[in-house]
C-alpha cells in the first residue's frame, strides 16, 4: 500500500487458498472455541453441522494471515523497488461478517479481497479508512464467508 | 441435555463471564500464526504505531471472546450456531497482562418462523479490561433450540 490517495475503489485481489484440516479445526476449537462440533466427528455427526466443521473465528483469522501475508509481501516488493510505504494498520473493527455455510475438514476456501470504499479521518488529518469485502469460496463454488474489514492507512505526506 | 434454551435469554438481561488473563506469550503465539504484522509481535515497533505499544491482534480479541462466550454459556445451551456478526468496534488496545470480563446483554429475541423449535437471540457482547474500560464490542446473532413443547 502506498497512500490513502492511491488506492482504487473496485480493486480485487485473491488472497490465496487454504484447506482445513481435522487436526487444524480441533487445534483452534480447544484453544477458543470448544463446542462439541468443532472438537469431535462423533459430536459433530449428532449436530446440526452434520460433520466436523471449523469455528467461525478460525475461518475468519485464516482470512486476516491471507490478508496480512498479501500485504507484507507487496510491502516488500515496494521496497526493493524503493518506493514509499504508506503505513497500514491498525482497524478500528469490521462489519456484516456472514458465515454462511460450514467449512468441513477437507474443504479447501479461496479467499478474495475487493476494495469498496476509502474516505479521510476527520480526527486524524495524516489518516484515512479503507473498507475492504472479503470473501471465502469453497471448492465447490460456494460463497461460505465474507465481512467487510475496515483499516487504516497513512495519507500521502504534504495532503 | 444442556440447560439453557432460547427462554433463557429474555430481552435485557445481562449476564459477566470471565475474566481471563491474557499473556504476552498468547499475544504473541496468535499474532504469528495467524495475524503476523510487527504491531502484534514486536514491542519496539509496537510503539511507533497508532497501538502505542504491544497490543494483541483484533481477531486474537475476539477468539479470547469466544472462549469466554463457550465457557460461559454456549456450551451449557442448546446452541445450534451463528450466522454471523454485525459489527465487531475494537475501541483499546489488549495488552500483555489485562484481564478480559465477558458482558453479555440480550437486545432482540424472537421465535424463528422457518423452525419453529428454534428461536433467535441478538448480543451485545463486550469485553472489559481490569481498569473497567471495554475495549471490544460485538454484535451478533445466535441460534438457540426452545425448551421442549414450548413452541
Amino acid at each position: 500500500m502506498r497512500y490513502l490517495e492511491d488506492i482504487r475503489i473496485g480493486h480485487k485481489a485473491e488472497l490465496g487458498r487454504h484447506t482445513f484440516t481435522a487436526e487444524e479445526i480441533k487445534s483452534f476449537a480447544e484453544r477458543y472455541d470448544p463446542q462439541p462440533f468443532h472438537l469431535d466427528e462423533v459430536a459433530a455427526a449428532r449436530s446440526h453441522f452434520g460433520r466436523l466443521a471449523a469455528s467461525g473465528w478460525h475461518t475468519g483469522s485464516v482470512c486476516i494471515r491471507l490478508i496480512i501475508q498479501n500485504r507484507l509481501r507487496e510491502e516488500e516488493a515496494m521496497r526493493a523497488r524503493g518506493e514509499p510505504i504508506g503505513r497500514t494498520g491498525p482497524s478500528p473493527g469490521f462489519r456484516d461478517l456472514k458465515w454462511l455455510k460450514p467449512v468441513y475438514a477437507g474443504d479447501t476456501i479461496t479467499y478474495a479481497s475487493e476494495i469498496i470504499e476509502a474516505r479521510a479521518v476527520q480526527t486524524r488529518p495524516d489518516k484515512g479508512l479503507m473498507f475492504a469485502l472479503n470473501t471465502g469460496t469453497n471448492q465447490d463454488g460456494e460463497l461460505v464467508f465474507s465481512f467487510v474489514s475496515a483499516v487504516f492507512v497513512d495519507r500521502r505526506p504534504g495532503q | 441435555m444442556p440447560t439453557l434454551h432460547w427462554e433463557d435469554f429474555p430481552v435485557g438481561s445481562v449476564a459477566e463471564h470471565g475474566p481471563r488473563l491474557v499473556t504476552r506469550e498468547e499475544i504473541i503465539a496468535f499474532a504469528a500464526e495467524f495475524d503476523p504484522q510487527p504491531m502484534h509481535m514486536d514491542e519496539e515497533f509496537a510503539r511507533s504505531t497508532m497501538l502505542g505499544g504491544l497490543a494483541a491482534s483484533g481477531w486474537h480479541t475476539c477468539a479470547i471472546g469466544m472462549r469466554l462466550i463457550a465457557d460461559g454459556f454456549i456450551t451449557d445451551s442448546a446452541s445450534h450456531g451463528s450466522p454471523g456478526v454485525e459489527e465487531v468496534r475494537w475501541h483499546k488496545p489488549v495488552r500483555p497482562g489485562d484481564r478480559l470480563t465477558l458482558r453479555r446483554t440480550v437486545l432482540e429475541a424472537r421465535p424463528l418462523k422457518s423452525r419453529p423449535d428454534w428461536g433467535l437471540v441478538k448480543f451485545r457482547f463486550e469485553l472489559i479490561n481490569q481498569a473497567g474500560e471495554v475495549v471490544m464490542t460485538q454484535l451478533s446473532v445466535n441460534m438457540f433450540g426452545r425448551r421442549a413443547g414450548a413452541a
